[in-house]
């Protein structure tokens, strides 16, 4: 309904009971904590930085356990636990944590060590497994690599590209005999080699075989191959084994990961609480927190502080300078649609609450443009059934998403109802093709695809009336302001001009012709439309470049304020989106039935045509739900608000509990 | 060989209808496609943007599906998907030119819409709160696709009521 009426608080209390009024306050998040206090010689702000890093600190480790334990315990989270939205954690609960706090950030801690042992463990077996490739073409070697020669030879132990025979290998080294040469291995792509030759010779025959591309074993084990691969292998086993342990004892504190989400939530909130009282004034025995709250919380919140703590609570109105944070408030109709305007901008200084006027539109103006009762029935289904089962559980910001769609989706139905479309043209094909009859629910209004100027003449008079509405509503909220002048000049000439013109084209015949409506109006109104049209526009001419102090400018501008004439007119055909849209829905759904249909009778023809018009359907649902969404809020942010909206509040953010899995919730007996 | 002038309606009516279709599928394939690989690089930096971006992915793909809906529309005017495709030479020029705003704003608002839904890709990837605006920069540009199909449909049923 409207803009929440703000209070300044400030609570001034015991220095003892600081620890149980912050979370307190916290728990109860109504209070914005705004620091106007300065420092002096006897109020101080503590610095918690120290705190809040090491807090910040815990939550990244309790957050990166429980992202190493889903991983690895392989839990099902369904789609629709979304819907359940956070635990529900008691005070006590919240307190006796205290208890486990310290050993739930060792197991926290022994996860991510345990699941850096486990990464280390995996790049160890990754270079155990190189050194074992590198090893296999030398495994029926039966000396070491690293073997050098005797007393009298010299060895070379290492690979040529290519293949080579022992024979050619021979060849080129001819001229350094005796020598001895070993083909321990070859493929196409390189060829192990053995040669002993005599230790004088040992530098002409290393020459020789480095023209030959010859290299050295990238690794050189003291063991002879095959054994040193055994050694291998089990160094791998044994590393496979460490894995197998350090995962199972990460499975194993499973049964912590309630523990663990609720230190990150816990650790989020003490976060927060440092945060807050970094910015308290504190003397040596009371300290003073200062903020804003929503005028009906006051008498609930002051009640119970009075009556546990000794506390000063002082209340005040905020004075006209100040920034106060905007809280909206709305029935359930309406409520759904606060984020979007909450996405637009919130309601600036003296703005009205616009939530509840852009709601009636916002249905409406998605209903028209999805306009099929099949896809309608369907949201509602889905969206009820959410609401149903989750409803008592499921966070505010979800709720609103699925009331949202739910009414959407019961608009959708009503205006599928009136242009006869359900799932396209669905019954008509079902009905002609299998039972060689056809049956059509007629429209109860009319069917856009056949009258297309109809429903364009319908959308743009849907269009005036919404932008009408705008206008009315900046004609309400300036003579809420008292600014008549501007009420007068801004909006009522404008009115005027409007809807005169609008009179005066409706007795063109040439219009009337155009949009196919049949209207006799008499003469002395459209006289009237036209002497008043004219006098509006000279209004406007003179009185809009008002702030202009020259004459010729403030002419000017005036006029070009006038001009501004062509920017409704903009406005209106903009609405036309509403007719492509909706037949956009309605031709595709039948493009789909069509297809469907082709597969004809017999056996296989009923199955093809389910499938298709499922997939189908749900395909052009999503499609066109997506490009309702998105045309109808380009509807109330350009052309609804953009006649009477400007914005540019800020957001009440009170401390809270900014948890991701508990919500704590207080006693009710606890209240008083 | 001859001719008979008269019996071309159809070509021109089927290549209006083809047209509308070919050129509009292909602004929304390029649009959908430059859109996509914005929103892969957020997703690569953070998965849980994911709903977000495919929405403004998706924006440019609106253009294609105006362009089916007008193929789709003039077919069943000319007779292709059935009954009698007899269309003179110059109904079938009409229809074909009324197929040619969405045809050609079809492929060219895809292409700058992309472009428009890669930006406010980058709003999401810094700021998802601005969803809200975000949304409605490419939404800006999908206007002119909107009064494209309008044009072309009342067209394409103006031409068979004549």
């Amino acid at each position: 309904m409207a803009v929440l009426h703000m209070q300044r608080i400030l609570i001034c209390a015991l220095r003892r009971d600081r620890k149980a009024i912050l979370e307190l306050l916290q728990r109860r998040g109504v209070i914005e904590v705004n620091d106007v206090l300065t420092e002096d010689s006897v109020f101080h702000k503590t610095d918690s930085s120290m705190m809040k890093g090491s807090l910040t600190k815990t939550v990244t480790v309790a957050k990166e356990a429980i992202e190493i334990l889903s991983a690895h315990s392989n839990e099902k989270t369904s789609m629709l636990s979304v819907l359940n939205g956070l635990k529900v954690a008691t005070t006590e609960d919240y307190n006796s944590f205290t208890v486990k706090y310290h050993s739930t950030i060792k197991i926290a801690n022994r996860i991510i060590t345990l699941s850096k042992q486990i990464a280390e463990s995996k790049a160890e077996i990754l270079k155990l497994e190189t050194q074992m490739e590198i090893l296999t073409p030398w495994l029926s070697l039966d000396i070491p690599l690293n073997f050098e020669g005797t007393k009298y030879t010299k060895s070379f132990i290492g690979t040529l590209p290519k293949l080579w025979t022992m024979d050619s290998v021979y060849e080129k080294l001819a001229d350094y005999l005796p020598l001895d040469v070993n083909v321990i291995s070859s493929s196409k792509d390189q060829t192990c080699i053995f040669v002993l030759c005599q230790k004088d010779k040992a530098d002409k025959v290393f020459e020789t075989l480095r023209g030959m591309e010859f290299s050295l074993p990238s690794i050189a084990p003291e063991l002879i191959p095959s054994i040193q691969l055994k050694y291998l292998e089990a160094e791998k086993v044994k590393l496979e084994l460490e894995i197998e342990a350090s995962v199972a004892e990460i499975i194993s504190y499973k049964e912590y990961k309630e523990d663990l989400c609720f230190l990150q939530d816990y650790d989020t909130m003490r976060e927060e609480k440092y945060e807050v009282l970094s910015r308290l004034c504190q003397s040596k025995n009371v300290f003073v927190i200062t903020g804003y709250i929503p005028e009906k919380e006051v008498v609930s919140l002051s009640d119970y502080l009075n009556n546990n703590y000794e506390v000063s609570i002082e209340i005040e109105d905020p004075s006209e300078e100040e920034e106060v944070p905007v809280l909206l408030h709305n029935n359930v109709f309406s409520q759904p649609l606060e984020g979007v305007v909450a996405s637009y901008s919130p309601p600036g200084k003296g703005e009205i609450d616009p939530t509840t006027m852009m709601s009636l539109f916002y249905y409406l103006l998605f209903g028209i443009m999805l306009s099929d009762a099949g896809y309608g029935f369907l949201i509602v289904a889905a969206c009820g059934f959410g609401l149903l089962k989750f409803g008592r559980k499921m966070e505010q910001s979800t709720k609103n998403t699925l009331l949202m769609f739910l009414f959407c989706g019961i608009s959708t139905v009503f205006w599928g109802v009136m242009f006869g479309s359900y799932f396209g043209d669905i019954i008509d094909v079902v009905s002609e093709t299998y039972f060689n009859h056809k049956i059509t629910i007629p429209a109860l209004w009319f069917l856009p695809m056949n009258q297309p100027m109809r429903m364009l003449t319908f959308s743009m008079a849907l269009g005036i009336i919404h932008l009408l509405t705008g206008l009315s509503i900046k004609l309400y909220q300036q003579l809420k302001q008292k600014d008549y002048k501007s009420a007068l000049y801004d909006v009522v000439f404008w009115l005027v001009l409007l809807i005169s013109c609008i009179v005066i084209l409706l007795s063109m015949p040439m219009i009337t012709n155009l949009l196919g409506v049949s209207l006799a109006i008499p003469a002395v109104i459209v006289n009237t439309s036209n002497i008043l049209a004219i006098l509006s526009s000279i209004g406007i001419i003179l009185t809009n470049g008002r702030e202009s102090r020259n004459p010729f400018k403030r002419f000017l501008k005036g006029l070009y304020a006038f001009y501004g004439i062509s920017g409704y007119l903009s406005d209106v055909l903009s609405y036309s989106r509403l007719l492509a849209l909706g037949l956009a829905t309605g031709v595709i759904g039948m493009v789909i039935n069509k297809m469907a249909a082709m597969a004809g009778k017999g056996i296989v023809g009923p199955l093809v045509f389910t499938i298709i018009v499922i997939g189908g359907h749900m395909l052009n649902l999503a499609i066109n739900a997506l490009g309702a969404y998105v045309h109808t809020n380009r509807l109330q942010y350009v052309e609804f608000f953009g006649k009477f909206y400007e914005g540019g509040g800020r957001t009440f953010n009170p401390f809270k509990m900014k948890t991701k899995y508990y919500k704590i919730k207080e006693k009710i007996k606890n209240e008083n | 060989m001859k001719i008979d002038m008269n019996s071309l309606g159809i070509v021109f009516a089927l290549l209006g209808a083809v047209l509308a279709a070919l050129l509009s599928g292909m602004g929304s394939a390029k649009g959908v496609g430059l859109a996509g690989q914005a929103a892969a690089g957020v997703v690569t930096e953070d998965p849980s943007k994911f709903g977000k971006v495919l929405i403004l992915q998706l924006l440019p793909g609106t253009q294609g599906i105006y362009g089916l809906l007008i193929a789709f529309v003039t077919l069943s005017q000319i007779g292709i998907l059935g009954g009698s495709s007899d269309i003179e030479l110059w109904k079938g020029l009409l229809y074909c030119a009324a197929c040619l705003p969405m045809a050609f704003v079809g492929y060219f608002s895809a292409v700058a819409q992309a472009k428009a839904s890669v930006s406010s890709i980058g709003i999401i990837a810094k700021k998802p709160e601005q969803f809200g605006k975000a949304m409605i920069f490419p939404a800006m540009v999908e206007t002119y696709a909107i009064l494209a199909l309008l044009i072309s449909i009342l067209a394409i049923f103006g031409v068979a009521g004549l």
